[in-house]
């Protein structure tokens, strides 16, 4: 069995963000930087698919700059077998469609019965490249899942709907599905599974060879959202504040009283 | 300008999300027509066209299908833009959508400001305008975003649609949400534990100032998903939506499924170290503290009461 999966490095979502000059995305600099959650969880469930069949090779895709290898190096001492590392230095200016022709353009050739994505990246949160990439390899897909089991080339899976409800889907592979949130429970890597992971193949792929599509869209303007304003920010001594919100709360609501 | 409204059905129930749908229609001052895989029996109050599929043929999901019946209508409509929910509907049909229209899809759109597509980025932290390079758009709908001040009224002129394609993937039913012991949408006071408790045995500091303040205690999902809490205690999108007379939401930094899940509170108390976080955005009160230290005070001194 041939397993994929596709993940992206984000910024640590409570990081200090400022506006990059030329105005269009996020200053890169000094940003914290970890695998995309979702992503976490479509490793695992690669990962233990794989256990699950043993005759199995999994490889795991990030694109971006040198920075993504080390996000690339945890996935690989999650259990990954490979790394395919789209260097791209400019990955943030791209757009889903472009990320998901990408991906497909790589994977096109290569038989993989199953791709697994995160539902979505906390940065662009677009929802969109698992779903593209299936549509330009013709696989069928099953976006947010909460629940995969796989057996003889079929899976099993349970999608999450709004008020906590799921729909039962099931589907014969080739198939791609996209990861939400609560699938798993994503492993921590063991210091020898860290050391194994370096010895792990890591190849390189120049992006202008995946890259055959052309961009629909384009981010005209990066900016911090308009404070509505209204709300009291309370800082200092804990103490102080214990009082005072105290002190708000008899004023503004009912439940002291 | 002409677009297409994508309404849904779920669970033998037209979604109320359609109303949206209308405002935004009419934000854009665009003619537009439905498009609906449901039932005669639940239509929306719409004055306009409806395509109407059959969803005893076509089931309520078919994403392959129920894209084959909507790109019919497209075509047939020629709209300039297609308009989805940002819901598990509207983000898994619309790109398959916009693939097969090689059209740019805009997704989790908040607003629209001199034609400027604007979205939310890094969980609502920061926004950008999009601009788009194709004729035709998709576009889906943050929950929310927009609405209208009164009820849409108006019977559809219905117009049934079928196709002959057939999905690849199997729908097996419905499971329900978990039922618990907890209605949180009764309670007066809810204090919420998030990512920011740090570990499991901080929920109950969390769960000791809901007791002092009478309330329940809810939480986040990143805090049930860890298993911190059950998922019955789950304020948000995908657990319970709320609106009590006291919100206190601990160490929430405010993603849009957790404050759509509890904006309607009637007071919001956000305790937080992070000064920007988006939970700021909806809160009255916004405390920068640590709850280690900040909550078991709090407790005690209202305890002493």
């Amino acid at each position: 069995m041939k397993i994929l999966v596709c993940i992206k490095q984000v910024p640590d979502m409570e990081s200090k963000f400022k506006i990059a000059a030329g105005g269009t995305w996020y200053d890169p600099a000094d940003l914290a930087w970890r695998m995309n959650e979702y992503d976490e969880y479509a490793v695992e469930q690669a990962v233990q698919l794989k256990e699950q069949v043993k005759e199995a090779d999994l490889t795991v895709l990030c694109i971006g700059s040198e920075r993504v290898k080390e996000t690339m190096k945890k996935a690989l001492a999650m259990g990954c077998d490979r790394g395919a590392h789209v260097a791209d230095d400019n990955a943030a200016g791209k757009e889903p469609f472009e990320i998901a022709g990408i991906i497909a353009e790589y994977a096109r050739d290569k038989q993989f019965d199953l791709i697994f994505t995160g539902m979505q990246s906390q940065d662009r949160g677009s929802a969109q490249v698992g779903v593209l990439v299936a549509e330009m390899l013709s696989l069928p897909c099953i976006t947010t899942i909460v629940h995969f089991a796989y057996a003889d080339g079929r899976i099993e899976v349970k999608r999450e709907l709004e008020g906590g409800m799921k729909a039962l889907i099931k589907a014969k592979t080739p198939t791609l599905v996209t990861c939400q949130l609560g699938l798993n429970t994503p492993r921590y890597p063991t210091l020898p599974n860290i050391m194994k992971a370096k010895k792990k193949e890591l190849v390189s792929i120049p992006v202008q060879d995946l890259l055959k599509v052309e961009a629909r869209q384009e981010t005209a303007k990066m900016y911090f959202p308009e404070k509505k304003g209204g709300g009291l920010v309370l800082e200092g001594d804990v103490g102080q504040l214990a009082d005072r919100l105290i002190q708000i709360l008899k004023e503004k609501t009912g439940v002291l009283a | 300008m002409k677009i297409v409204l994508v309404a849904e059905y779920r669970d033998g129930k037209l979604l109320g999300s359609v109303n949206e749908l209308i405002a935004f229609a009419g934000k854009m001052a665009a003619d537009s027509v439905m498009f609906l895989v449901g039932s005669e029996s639940a239509l929306p109050a719409y004055e306009g066209k409806l395509y109407l599929g059959d969803v005893g043929v076509c089931g309520e999901f078919n994403p392959e299908v129920h894209k084959a019946l909507l790109l019919d209508v497209i075509a047939r409509e020629q709209p300039d833009m297609i308009v989805f929910s940002h819901s598990s509907y509207g983000w898994d049909l619309a790109p398959r959508v916009a693939y097969a229209l090689k059209a740019a899809q805009v997704s989790e759109l908040v607003d629209v400001v001199d034609g400027a597509l604007v979205v939310p980025v890094c969980n609502g932290k920061l926004r950008r305008n999009v601009q788009v390079k194709t004729g035709k758009t998709v576009v889906t709908l943050q929950a929310g975003a927009f609405g209208l001040a009164e009820a849409p009224t108006g019977t559809p002129a219905v117009e049934k649609i079928t196709t002959v394609s057939a999905g690849r993937l199997e729908f097996g039913g419905y499971e329900a949400a978990e039922q618990g012991g907890v209605d949180l949408t009764k309670a007066e006071v809810i204090v919420s534990a998030g990512r920011g408790v740090g570990k499991p045995e901080n929920v109950a500091m969390i769960a000791a100032l809901a007791k002092a303040l009478k309330g329940e205690y809810g939480a986040s999902r990143p805090v049930v998903d860890s298993g911190w809490a059950e998922h019955k205690r789950q304020v948000g999108t995908t657990g319970q939506s709320v609106a009590p007379k006291l919100y206190v939401a601990c160490g929430i930094s405010g993603a849009i499924q957790h404050l759509a899940g509890m904006k309607k509170s009637e007071f919001i108390v956000a305790i937080n170290t992070d000064k920007d976080a988006p939970i700021g955005e909806v809160a009255d009160v916004l405390v920068v503290a640590d709850l280690k230290q900040f909550v078991p005070l709090l407790t005690e001194k209202i305890q002493a009461l």
